[in-house]
């Protein structure tokens, strides 16, 4: 049997492994209960599969993923860090798992008051007053962040076009302003990495709604001007949003609201330890200044007095007429919640300063180490200053000296068990890698990444090829995603499944006439 | 370490800092707790809540309490699944891009419609990606939703389509609780870009997907369906009745309630829509020795490839949860699908018939429905009291229904529970 097998080449005709519950109610036919018209002619093509076979196909499967817990994991911007046990024990808690999302506020007091705890810690950590939970993930945020400039600029009566975004921005900020309807500007970097201050002032006027930022950016810089662009965007009426994707660098050293940003997003699955699962689920909440606060998306969780004076109560308020609304349905990601509120409660105050020391000073070790000789030459650092929590190198010393590609260098550390760095981004960098290690790695972890960078490139002086040829110990090696775009097989078809059994798997139309 | 950077102290690290926008002040939160002290507080708010297990509960109203198997708490907890990042080095993913590809065919299947991607956020912000994509297609200025559609989708499309500028006109339910095809048919028009429908709908009733989706597209807008995936295990697909884009809420396959999120989201097209879509997709391919392999394809659609000419703007989406379903689609397997679907089909007939209420909407329903309640608040009171929750009130979201009560039922609930609840409902005792 081939090592890659689907679910479905799996399937034998009559296995299963579910039960049914007894049927305990008159057995009326199912032709009786629904007309013609509303009912399906054949079953879905699920697969028919014994439980013991299903749990192995999905753990072979699993073991063909390389993972934060296996080894080190670098990936600049995505925050790495290690997911505590514990969260999964506290967010599989039947009253939190096994809640309602509609029950009444009365008999949900306890996840009303972790969620106002939570949105508490993350204003004071973000130095905003107000924050709102509801938003998916990170880009979510970012789209929320803009529809609420939006909403704030329409209630002065004024209509804004444009949003500037830097050239180092990830690549959600702009797709995020053309979602809400803006034009994007982009702003120039620059020679320390920060901001081109002349490019924003020529470009910042009164058509400016929002500056969208990232501090530090995405080269792991920090912008000691933020101060003169707050005044800049400030001043021509825009508001300045805080891309929180790099907050891991600086909790409890300087705040957003501090720097004078008016929104900010959170991403749990990144600062605050949501575990990525494999693209995940994760939660992006915001944080806002007054002036933006009446704009929030209902429902807001808010603290009322009880109605015995024992305590304090929460409670869900609906009622708030100037909000832009949901962006989602219910109360948004609460398992997400769960899972950062129990880190948070973990670490306390200082102990997440020391989180924001911790990652900075393990990624300035790591920059050191990669600095030395055998690897600098390759690897020259884009811009060189102390970096916060990631730094990017460029891997143009690689492509001149040796003839290998930061693609090549990604692949051939495959083989070395550890996860590659970002990589081809940021895209002002020429052959970008862009190295985060976090907070929770050991000078050992670090040092074996030196180790292993200095030996690919010390490999690929003696002879580029295994370098360019790499991986090499994977499960798959190099795969051909040019030919997965041109003619894309995004399902299993029938077809292949069960060959020769036509009358039971009818493929689908469009399968058949060959179009997938 | 510091010797090493060549620096002092860490505080010199921070030197780019300024001055005025430091904290200059511990954060102003508790200390730090031991694991075992995070346990017992969390686990003192978790008793506060009135979970699932601790009533009868026929809440629903777009996420339900279905049975999770055991197999899928396993599998997501494994750090294999639950600790990597999205697959961007697919040499290294193949596991979670398997999953993805084998997800998208089940979706595919369900939904009768050829394409798929690998999961967007949850159901009614996946109203609004399909919202977006209507918009990209046809550029059309009008987006018409029944007023059948879950109320969040509908809040949540009308947040989003500010941004990107569309305006919303709702159709009616007509006196049965079903979309007003007359209505519909008479909004259409050549500014529309798409109708949505849902399937069933929000009060439960399957509505007649074809007959609306004729009118929907008589002017060349798109039809739009949001449906529940689980009932589609007897339900005609979207696919089948002139549905060019079926999104929806994946709660009810294998996922938690959670108090409301994280579950997934889906988003299935009809083909032409392929290179339009948002979210990741997973495709098949083979390796430089020609061993079969998947990778996230047509990333040209997506943000971090084409910025600001991206088709959506999302990036983390519900991998996880996605696995989640996909392993309990198998776990179901393509029988128990069906036997599924039709033990809930006769457990909510059988219980809009014991209850002694009129139905709201009289039309067929699979898994829920709504009924006029004399005196609602007082039959709240009792129900309670008898330790059942009896659905949802429609007048907080529906308010010309305001004796109305939303009904759901899942496998989990007995001829026994549903008994209890019609005793209740008729002042009798419950039967020993």
């Amino acid at each position: 049997m081939s090592d890659t097998v689907t679910i479905f080449e799996r399937s034998r005709e009559g296995r299963r492994a579910f039960t049914p519950p007894r049927t305990d109610v008159p057995e009326t036919p199912v032709e009786e209960l629904l007309p013609d018209w509303a009912r399906r002619s054949q079953p879905a093509d699920l697969p028919e599969v014994s439980e013991p076979e299903i749990v192995r196909h999905y753990v072979t499967l699993s073991r063909k993923n390389f993972h934060l817990d296996q080894g080190f994991y670098p990936l600049g911007s995505c925050t790495m860090k290690h997911n505590p046990k514990l969260h999964e024990r506290v967010a599989a808690l039947p009253g939190h798992a096994r809640l309602h999302p509609l029950q009444e506020p009365a008999h949900a007091q306890g996840a009303l008051e972790l969620m106002y705890n939570l949105q508490e810690a993350l204003a004071e950590i973000a130095g905003l007053p107000h924050v709102s939970l509801q938003p998916s993930a990170g880009s979510h945020g970012e789209l929320a962040g803009l529809l609420l400039t939006r909403a704030y600029h329409a209630d002065r009566g004024e209509h804004r076009t444009k949003v500037l975004t830097p050239d180092t921005a990830h690549g959600t900020n702009p797709a995020t302003v053309t979602m809400a309807g803006y034009e994007v500007v982009k702003v120039g970097t620059a020679d320390d990495g920060g901001v081109d201050l002349e490019d924003l002032r020529a470009k910042a006027d009164d058509d400016v709604a929002c500056l969208m930022l990232t501090n530090p950016n995405t080269l792991g810089l920090f912008d000691s001007n933020i101060e003169e662009i707050a005044e800049i965007v400030h001043g021509v009426g825009g508001t300045l949003y805080y891309d929180g994707a790099n907050l891991n660098a600086v909790m409890g050293v300087s705040r957003p609201g501090d720097m004078g940003f008016d929104i900010v997003h959170y991403n749990l699955h990144k600062t605050f330890t949501q575990p990525h699962g494999g693209g995940g689920p994760g939660a992006g909440p915001i944080a806002v200044s007054d002036r933006i606060e009446p704009f929030l998306p209902v429902p807001q969780v808010v603290r009322t007095s009880s109605s015995n004076g024992a305590g304090p109560a929460f409670d869900l308020d609906h009622d708030r007429p100037k909000s832009i609304g949901k962006m989602r349905g219910f109360q948004g990601n609460f398992g997400v919640f769960v899972r950062s509120y129990a880190y948070i409660c973990s670490l306390g105050g200082d102990g997440l300063r020391e989180v924001s020391e911790l990652a900075v000073l393990n990624a300035n070790y790591l920059k050191a180490r990669l600095a030395e000789d055998g690897i600098g030459e390759y690897l020259p650092i884009a811009f060189d200053r102390h970096c916060m929590h990631e730094f990017v190198l460029s891997g143009s010393g690689a492509k001149d000296k040796l003839d290998i590609k930061t693609l090549d260098i990604a692949k051939r550390l495959l083989d070395h068990e550890v996860h590659p760095p970002t990589v081809y981004f940021p895209l002002l960098v020429d052959e970008a890698l862009m190295i985060e290690p976090t907070e929770t790695e050991p000078k050992e972890r670090l040092d074996h990444f030196a180790d292993a960078m200095r030996e690919l490139l010390a490999e690929a002086a003696e002879d580029p090829e295994i370098a360019r040829t790499a991986p090499h110990t994977t499960p798959v090696r190099r795969l051909d995603e040019a030919g997965a775009a041109k003619r894309p097989v995004v399902r299993q078809s029938r077809r292949d499944v069960n060959p020769g059994d036509p009358g039971r798997a009818q493929d689908h139309p469009a399968a058949a006439s060959g179009a997938l | 370490m510091l010797d090493a950077i060549g620096v002092g102290s860490v505080e010199d690290l921070f030197e780019a800092i300024p001055e005025s926008v430091r904290l200059g002040r511990p954060i102003d939160l508790p200390g730090g707790m031991a694991e075992q002290e995070v346990l017992d507080h969390l686990a003192e708010l978790a008793a506060r809540n009135r979970h699932a297990d601790a009533e009868i509960t026929f809440l629903g109203a777009g996420m339900y309490d279905h049975y999770v198997p055991a197999l899928i708490d396993n599998l997501v907890e494994r750090s294999e699944f639950l600790t990597p990042y999205t697959p961007y080095q697919p040499e290294i993913s193949q596991g979670g891009l398997q999953v993805m590809f084998e997800f998208q065919t089940m979706i595919s299947e369900l939904t009768g419609l050829p394409v798929s991607n690998a999961s967007v956020y949850e159901g009614p912000s996946a109203v609004a990606a399909a919202g977006y994509l209507a918009k990209l297609e046809t550029r059309r200025s009008k987006l018409l939703t029944s007023r059948g559609m879950h109320p969040h989708s509908r809040a949540a499309l009308a947040t989003h389509a500010v941004g990107y500028g569309m305006e919303i006109v709702e159709v009616p339910l007509d006196s049965n609780g079903v979309t007003d095809a007359e209505a519909l048919a008479a909004a259409v028009d050549d500014d529309t870009a798409a109708v949505f429908v849902q399937y069933p709908n929000f009060l439960g009733t399957v509505e007649d997907l074809a007959s609306l989706g004729e009118a929907a597209k008589s002017t060349g807008a798109l039809f739009v369906c949001a449906a529940d995936p689980l009932p589609l295990g007897i339900l005609k697909p979207p696919g089948e009745c002139g549905v060019d884009i079926c999104v929806g809420e994946g709660q009810t396959l294998g996922n938690r309630l959670d108090f409301g999120g994280p579950s997934f989201g889906f988003f299935a097209a009809s083909e032409r829509f392929l290179r339009k879509m948002p979210g990741r997709i997973a495709g098949e391919t083979r390796d430089v020795d020609g061993k079969r392999g998947f990778v996230l394809t047509l990333q040209t659609r997506e943000q971090h490839i084409r910025r600001e000419k991206a088709t959506h703007n999302i990036c983390t989406s519900q991998a996880l949860n996605a696995l989640a379903g996909t392993a309990y689609l198998s776990w179901l397997g393509r029988e128990g699908l069906v036997e599924l679907s039709t033990l809930m089909l006769r457990r909510t007939a059988y219980a809009r018939e014991g209850l002694p209420f009129e139905p709201i909407n009289p039309g067929p329903v699979v898994r829920e429905f709504a009924v006029r309640v004399p005196e609602l608040d007082a039959f709240l009171e009792r129900a309670r009291e008898a330790g059942i929750n009896p659905g949802l009130p429609l007048r907080g979201v529906l308010p010309e229904y305001e004796d109305g009560l939303l009904v759901a039922i899942t496998e989990r609930r007995t001829k026994e529970q549903i008994d209890a609840l019609a005793a209740v409902a008729s002042r009798t005792e419950v039967p020993a």
